[in-house]
């Protein structure tokens, strides 16, 4: 029974991973829960804010509404993403099964695209059914923006997954510890990124940093598209040229990490 | 395979964590087909010793190779031709009994899974519990999958820590005739650390006892006991604990 040889990568043993995290969610309501139900309250307090802010001010409410809740719907999915992949992983350590997992034939690289695609499969247990919702109560929609959505998610994803990496790096060679890290790491990006007001708000000496970060280029061409009807692909180009250096550089800091966490000894002893 | 390789090769194998040395070079080879014990108190480097021999620690010095795979540099050489249980290492509680060994079955590549379960739930007596979350399981219960878990790809090199700890004498005396049997029948090397004298003394070719990182006695049981001159495993080990006799193994051997 013993398997006579081992491939160094695997598509396999990646469903092997997708499937034990799809039969803790299946398993768990309130996990399933939790994935809808905090987008869908923030869903609702930007919708009326904006709505509100909107009608007092005289405003054109639709086109005010429908730009402020592109931009949750895509921090959503930005944040949720590296979550996705944040909590993936996490479940391993709670679970005190990462052991288990860096004994057998699993590569770092098959482990890191399983968690990517849970990372896209909880995303879209959660955000898809907020997303109609909002067609219903603010006339929004989302997948109204076509094919530059597709182009938005592909960065988007590309930066949560970089920064899902470097989180459960950390938390690999820190111990628990670090766990609050990957919860609150992703909200440097909100004022930075420019996710609900243009990057010309900024100060001018903080607008290069604003730049260097993918999600910014993304916001203001979700803006460009929303509000002037224009598709930027100058700015997906930037975004995505940017997005490979933030991956390359989320997956080298994992390499180093689970290096520095077998040196450490801390993948025998998980915990704090 | 080489006939005449050994299962597992430390060669000066070291750990040090700064100024602490949790293993201070040791040498020893394992043959193909044997059971060892690793004995020794607690810090005496055991832990660390399985977690080099499985790839998890970095050796700072020396290194273990298994089948003759350096496993700090080409681990998964040898990964999926062993296995490793402990009763600091849990499987997801979520999931099923079926569920757990499913996911690992896949992982390490077998063709038939479902098949390999059922085996494994009719030789271990998992069957009453198999559709059950693993988390609500007794501890005895527990163990049994844990040991399925580590046999699900029929490794040539099983390695255990402290496999029947915390459990009654009838389900520990089950868990020691079914490792029993699977060493005859697959003839494999089992690997085992325990403070359990008894186990140790009826399951064991030969004991390795370590002590502050060092090997300082290395021998078959009944060799040991009488080389201490008491009546069982567990007097050689208080004698070794307390340094009441304490040879240098390694200056015997390079003698």
């Amino acid at each position: 029974m013993t398997a006579t040889h081992c491939p160094s990568f695997s598509f396999r043993r990646v469903g092997a991973m997708v499937l034990r995290h799809w039969y803790l969610l299946r398993s768990s309501w309130p996990r399933l829960f939790e994935l809808m139900y905090w987008p869908m309250v923030q869903m609702f307090m930007w919708g009326f804010l904006q709505l509100g802010v909107a009608q007092a001010a005289g405003g054109t409410a639709i086109t005010a509404t429908a730009t402020f809740l592109a931009a949750f719907f895509l921090w959503d999915l930005l944040f949720r993403g590296q979550l996705g992949f944040s909590m993936s992983f996490l479940e391993e350590m709670w679970a005190r099964n990462l052991p288990n997992l860096m004994i057998s034939p699993l590569r770092p690289i098959e482990f890191v695209m399983s968690l990517m695609a849970m990372s896209v499969i909880r995303l879209a247990v959660g955000f898809v059914p907020v997303t109609i919702m909002a067609i219903w109560f603010f006339g929004f929609n989302l997948w109204g923006l076509g094919i530059a959505l597709a182009v938005f998610f592909a960065n988007l994803f590309l930066t949560a997954w970089a920064m899902g990496m470097f989180c459960s790096g950390l938390v690999l060679r820190n111990g628990m510890g670090a766990e609050g890290l990957t919860w609150s790491l992703m909200f440097i990006l909100l004022p930075l990124a420019c996710v609900y007001y243009p990057v010309t708000t900024l100060p001018g000496w903080l607008q290069p940093v604003a730049w260097a970060l993918p999600p910014t280029a993304v916001f203001e061409g979700m803006r460009a598209l929303v509000l002037e009807h224009t598709f930027r692909p100058d700015l997906m180009v930037w975004a995505f040229n940017l997005n490979a250096l933030w991956f390359l550089a989320g997956a080298l800091s994992f390499v180093f990490l689970l290096r520095g966490a077998r040196k450490a000894g801390s993948l025998i002893a998980v915990g704090e | 395979m080489h006939a005449h390789l050994p299962a597992i090769e430390a060669d000066r194998l070291a750990k040090h964590y700064g100024e602490s040395v949790a293993v201070d070079g040791i040498s020893f080879a394992i043959e193909a087909g044997s059971i060892t014990g690793l004995l020794g108190g607690n810090g005496a480097g055991k832990t660390t010793t399985i977690g080099m021999i499985m790839g998890l620690i970095a050796p700072t010095g020396g290194n273990v190779k298994v089948f003759g795979a350096d496993m700090a540099k080409e681990p998964y050489r040898a990964l999926y031709r062993m296995n490793f249980e402990s009763p600091y290492v849990d499987l997801p509680h979520r999931l099923t009994v079926r569920e757990n060994l499913k996911v690992f079955g896949l992982l390490y590549g077998l063709d038939n899974v479902s098949a390999r379960i059922e085996k494994l739930a009719s030789e271990l007596d998992l069957a009453e519990f198999v559709d059950r979350a693993a988390g609500k399981l007794s501890a005895g219960q527990k163990t049994r999958v844990a040991l399925a878990k580590a046999l699900i790809n029929e490794p040539d090199v099983l390695v255990l820590d402290e496999p029947t700890a915390s459990l009654d004498p009838d389900t520990a005396d089950w868990i020691r005739s079914h490792l029993e049997r699977y060493r005859a029948r697959k003839n494999a090397t089992i690997l085992l650390a325990s403070h359990n004298m008894y186990e140790v003394e009826r399951l064991c070719d030969r004991v390795i006892m370590m002590k502050r990182g060092q090997i300082v006695d290395d021998g078959a049981p009944q060799e040991l006991i009488a080389r201490y001159g008491r009546h069982n495993l567990e007097e050689v080990f208080l004698d070794v604990a307390r340094g009441r006799r304490e040879p240098n193994f390694a200056k015997d051997a390079a003698q």
